[in-house]
């Protein structure tokens, strides 16, 4: 299949920026869209341009490195699916695709379609962790853990990180991803002791970088591992409990 | 190895001031305003459907309203004191509203260069800051008309009946109504359903009640108050 291809470069953060425009022809529809781009890259080089900068690293749909805001939606048009695991059979011969990176004051652009995600590390080093002692892997079981609570940290859990909620969402704002790696850890026995001040801590890291939520639930719909909106919620309610909680009382 | 201490939390200063300083404690606030404008659109339209009773019953439930709780509060005074329930939680409302917009227009300074369009952002997600902007105008015009009778049309000394027909027999006025209320109406269906997620008010086994609550509260609430202009012009009311 043959394409022409906008693509936004940039030649660094501060620089201004342009759609080019590329032909991609001889295209595989069984390529992923990743692997098109590295086609248009070798031509690129062989010509003696410079390739297009993009995020990638797994190409398997599960590190939330790669990160293409694809004719205005985060990750393209199919559900449930980073760019890397996007397949140009979702494409038809003769399209035009429009490529940009993310935008939001909280990923500025490094270069072309590469944005600095850092402000997600800040959340994380916040509070998305807990406080154990190390050593030895204790015993599997030992603590025990209700089969609905382990399935909901499950589903939290499954966010990669890739900031499409941020890209996708009218505010830029970074609240699924917040509440996904809150909630993980807030719904498990580990997470408890640290749970409010966790919750408060990396609130606030996160509205330093983002905008606030207007329930839009764009953020769900462009999320490649269907992280649900309800933790979002869930993440209001603790955040609430975490400044109207008596700290004397257990 | 150099090691660093944790950096310093902000002071607490109580919980309402914790709350606002914060974007989610923000929404939080606008949620608890938007249940006190919630109460309050709904017991408005329940009230003013005496319009279709009598003139005698739509009068006698407006003095009703000044004496409500009369002897124990002078007259008035309970009136007063939910009006001023209701100011301030308008101005919380908003004052709010506005922060967080002015905060989400900054996480974003540049838009996207190619176009875009929502995938699952209904039009009253989109629209509540306008349809927010054209109630509180709204409202101004109401207070003035109705309450205050600045800009009513009926002479002065008329009752709360006359001025309601004199206003809703006009129909520029009357379609002023009918567009502010489907305004209304909007915000209404996005921000019933929203509030739940400010609030945290999120359980799976009733989360599909939230959508049909607020698809009910709007339409029962718009229903009955769009009926009104309508009423006088077709003269079922007079």
């Amino acid at each position: 299949m043959n394409l022409t291809l906008r693509v936004w470069r940039q030649a660094g953060p501060t620089a201004p920026g342009r759609f080019e425009t590329y032909e991609a022809k001889g295209v595989s529809e069984d390529s992923s869209f990743l692997e098109m781009l590295d086609t248009v890259n070798e031509g690129l080089i062989g010509a003696g341009h410079e390739p297009i900068e993009f995020m990638h690293d797994c190409r398997e749909g599960i590190c939330g490195t790669c990160a293409l805001m694809i004719n205005g939606q985060a990750h393209g048009p199919a559900e449930r699916t980073t760019t890397c695991q996007l397949h140009m059979r979702t494409f038809s011969d003769g399209d035009e695709i429009i490529v940009e990176p993310w935008r939001a004051a909280g990923f500025p652009i490094v270069k072309d379609l590469v944005v600095d995600r850092s402000a997600f590390d800040r959340i994380i080093e916040s509070g998305g962790y807990v406080s154990v002692a190390t050593g030895s892997a204790q015993d599997a079981n030992l603590i025990p853990i209700a089969k609905d609570s382990a399935d909901i940290a499950m589903d939290a859990a499954a966010c990669i990180g890739c900031g499409a909620c941020v890209a996708a969402c009218p505010n830029g704002a970074g609240q699924l991803f917040t509440a996904a790696k809150l909630m993980h850890l807030n719904s498990l026995p580990q997470g408890q002791p640290e749970r409010y001040e966790r919750t408060v801590a990396m609130v606030e890291v996160m509205e330093e970088h983002f905008g606030s939520c207007t329930n839009y639930g764009e953020c769900e719909a462009a999320c490649p591992k269907g992280i649900s909106v309800d933790f979002i919620a869930a993440m209001n309610r603790d955040y609430r409990k975490a400044l109207s909680r008596n700290r004397r009382s257990a | 190895m150099a090691t660093t201490s944790a950096p310093a939390r902000p002071a607490r200063s109580g919980f309402l001031l914790d709350l606002y300083r914060s974007a989610l404690g923000k929404k939080y606030l606008m949620a608890v305003s938007g249940i006190v404008g919630l109460g309050y659109v709904f017991a408005h339209m329940l009230g003013n459907l005496k319009l279709y009773q009598s003139a005698e019953d739509f009068n006698a439930y407006a003095a009703f309203l000044r004496r409500l709780l009369y002897p124990i509060l002078p007259e008035s005074g309970t009136l007063n004191l939910l009006r001023l329930v209701l100011i301030a939680a308008l101005v919380v409302h908003v004052v709010s509203a506005y922060q967080l917009t002015v905060m989400n227009r900054r996480a974003r300074p540049e838009r996207y260069k190619g176009p875009r369009d929502y995938v699952v952002a209904d039009f009253a997600a989109r629209t509540m800051r306008w349809t927010g902007v054209i109630v509180l105008l709204f409202i101004g015009y109401h207070l003035a008309d109705l309450t205050l009778g600045w800009v009513n049309p009926a002479p002065s000394g008329s009752t709360p009946y006359e001025k309601v027909i004199a206003s809703f027999s006009s129909l520029p006025i009357a379609a002023f109504y009918l567009v502010a209320n489907t305004a209304l109406g909007l915000h209404l269906y996005h921000g019933v359903w929203s509030l739940f997620q400010s609030m945290g008010w999120n359980n799976r086994r009733f989360n599909h009640l939230r959508r049909s609550f607020a698809t009910g509260f709007t339409l029962v609430v718009v229903g009955g108050n769009l009926s009104f202009p309508i009423a006088v012009q077709l003269g079922i009311i007079s």
